[in-house]
């Protein structure tokens, strides 16, 4: 069905190499994320797959057929834009009819495959409205209703959450991911929020500068990081990074410790320090500080110990979950 | 425009300038009025009298009238159909990437900027003339018969240089929004399986549709009065074949110093422009709102 395969995949503007080579497999009905920071080339390694840009060399191999030179609308996917970029001029019906308008299909046929996604979706009061009345939820969904009803082999966001706040963000994620559940189609997603790729994702692609840095599971990136920047960009807050001395106590030359496994104490630790600002979430309160000849750390607490700005504190990371690295920032297991 | 005080301080303000534009109209449509009921020529001076309708009556059944509402009619909707669709055209071609972009574009721009009359008399000598011109020596280099265009077609002649000369003011304001499409909806269309064709109707058209109403609006304001092409090339002629309602209000006047009869001529003008307006803004002003 949807699986999807790059081999040698590169993409050159110019002189600059956006994406070296890149090798992947997606299997059918995988929640795939690409993540990375901006400019990593996420968004163009989407594009070529959705035949938006022509790949310099390489082949994209979409259910077994080689659809390299295949134009967009014959290589069976579907795409959910950043912008959602409906079309602002159609009511919701015909915006999420169009695909399969143009693809010549019968009007009764057409009819119930709208009401059919509109159902799913939550849409039916909206469809006669314009885009422009809906809310940015409301887009979102339309947008997504667009993709579902030609029945792709998979389907591509493009950073689809970017656009809505951050109480909507987490809903829609939610909705996306019940999607998936329901119709169990490939999809592959683009961000740059670790957050969004570590709760949807059931395989995490972590790009940087045009390379694949890791892939894995959300749990296999948190726990068997492969290299430094995996280590950072996986987790929140970030990883603290500690070299010298104290990493060459683990035979290392980079240690790195997530603030939740920072065990703190009043009164005795590995390492000593003072508070400089503390955060207090509730649930959690997270502390950066300042310690002696590391530099600062960051520790996740419990919402019940009690420190303030300037205090004394002592912090132990566990010992069972320090990630080493050698001197190319690659993981020593 | 928060309170009171502030209200009428800016009604204070604006009152010179709302008077000044009220006089500049006031007073000529006033006079205007005044000698299409005076019987008033020229030719005889110090003999105006006051002669009710007759100038309406007579220049209202004049036959030279019923063919000048033709040619202007003519030339707003002929001139506005070539524009709008080798507007779009030219906006589309010119919205691609290309060698010299930048070049090609204020080439295209250039006969907006070119005084009517120039551009007419270019036309009428270079292009249009029989004996001298470009249409005669092409004509001539395939072994035909040189085609007198301002004598035989004079009309036809006319919408073709109003619309040369329009063309790229249509071209400028159509190849802007075309640009101001988004181009994540051309990709999404585009992924929708919606070829090149199907894009232009159901994307790009819909997409222009504001900036098409701006087009027909404007240059229907300009293109019920065109005037120079006339007067430089055809003088209205032959006959009155080219003759619209502003170049017949001219002869009139100045032709046959009938000041009253030019005078209920434009008032006749003005009226009929107010209709044409009445219908174009019924018409499109629903476009304009959405």
């Amino acid at each position: 069905m949807g699986s999807i395969t790059l081999k040698n995949v590169s993409k050159v503007f110019g002189a600059h190499a956006v994406i070296p080579s890149i090798d992947l497999d997606i299997h059918d009905g995988e929640f795939v994320v690409f993540v990375g920071p901006s400019g990593c080339g996420k968004s163009t390694l989407l594009r070529l797959i959705a035949g938006l840009e022509d790949v310099s060399d390489g082949e994209i191999i979409i259910d077994g057929k080689n659809t390299t030179d295949l134009p967009p609308a014959k290589r069976g996917l579907s795409m959910v834009f950043q912008s959602y970029a409906l079309y602002p001029h159609m009511s919701v019906r015909s915006n999420i009819a169009f695909p399969l308008k143009m693809a010549g299909e019968d009007k009764a046929v057409i009819d119930k495959k709208v009401e059919d996604a509109a159902r799913v979706l939550n849409l039916t009061d909206y469809l006669d409205r314009k885009p422009r009345q809906l809310s940015g939820g409301q887009r979102q969904r339309v947008a997504i209703g667009r993709a579902i009803v030609r029945q792709p082999e998979a389907f591509l966001f493009d950073e689809p959450l970017s656009n809505l706040d951050a109480a909507l963000r987490v809903n829609m994620r939610l909705e996306i991911s019940q999607l998936h559940q329901q119709l169990k189609t490939t999809m592959i997603y683009v961000t740059h929020d670790q957050v969004e790729a570590m709760t949807m994702a059931d395989k995490i692609v972590v790009l940087n500068r045009g390379r694949i840095e890791q892939v894995g599971s959300p749990l296999d990136l948190y726990h068997k990081p492969d290299n430094l920047f995996v280590a950072g960009f996986i987790g929140s807050p970030k990883m603290n990074f500690i070299s010298g001395a104290s990493a060459a106590a683990h035979q290392a030359h980079t240690i790195g410790v997530r603030p939740e496994h920072l065990v703190l104490s009043k009164d005795q630790g590995s390492w000593r320090g003072t508070v400089g600002v503390a955060e207090h979430l509730g649930s959690d309160t997270f502390l950066h500080v300042n310690a002696d000849g590391i530099g600062t750390l960051t520790a996740r607490v419990s919402g019940d110990f009690a420190v303030t700005h300037g205090d004394q504190v002592f912090l132990t990371p566990d010992p069972q979950r320090v990630h080493r690295f050698d001197e190319k920032g690659m993981a020593i297991r | 425009m928060a309170t009171l005080h502030t209200r009428s301080a800016a009604r204070l303000m604006i009152a010179p300038s709302v008077l000044l534009l009220l006089a500049w109209m006031i007073v000529p449509l006033a006079l205007t009025i005044y000698f299409s009921l005076l019987r008033y020529n020229l030719l005889m001076p110090g003999m105006e009298e006051f002669a009710g309708l007759t100038n309406y009556t007579y220049f209202l059944t004049d036959p030279a009238f019923f063919q000048a509402i033709f040619n202007t009619l003519a030339i707003v909707i002929g001139v506005l159909f070539i524009t709008v669709v080798g507007g779009i055209a030219l906006a589309l071609l010119l919205d691609q990437q290309m060698f010299g972009q930048g070049i090609v574009r204020i080439l295209v721009i250039a006969p907006f900027l070119i005084m009517p009359t120039v551009a007419a008399l270019v036309w009428k000598n270079m292009f249009m003339n029989p004996v001298n011109g470009l249409f005669a020596w092409l004509a001539k280099l395939v072994g035909l018969q040189p085609f007198d265009f301002l004598a035989n077609a004079p009309l036809f002649s006319i919408i073709l240089i109003v619309a040369w000369q329009w063309l790229p003011f249509a071209t400028l304001i159509l190849l802007t929004a075309l640009q101001s499409l988004d181009e994540e909806q051309k990709e999404a269309a585009q992924m929708d399986g919606a070829g090149a064709w199907s894009r232009f109707v159901y994307l790009v058209l819909p997409h222009l549709s504001r900036a098409i109403t701006v087009v027909i609006l404007i240059q229907t304001i300009f293109l019920l009065s065109v005037f120079a092409e006339i007067l430089v090339t055809t003088n209205g002629g032959p006959g009155t074949q080219s003759t619209n309602l502003t170049f017949l209000v001219y002869a009139q006047a100045l032709l046959q110093f009938d000041v009253g009869g030019a005078s209920a001529g434009g008032i006749i003008a003005v009226i009929l422009a107010n209709i044409v307006a009445f219908f174009l803004m019924r018409m499109i002003g629903k476009t304009l709102e959405a």
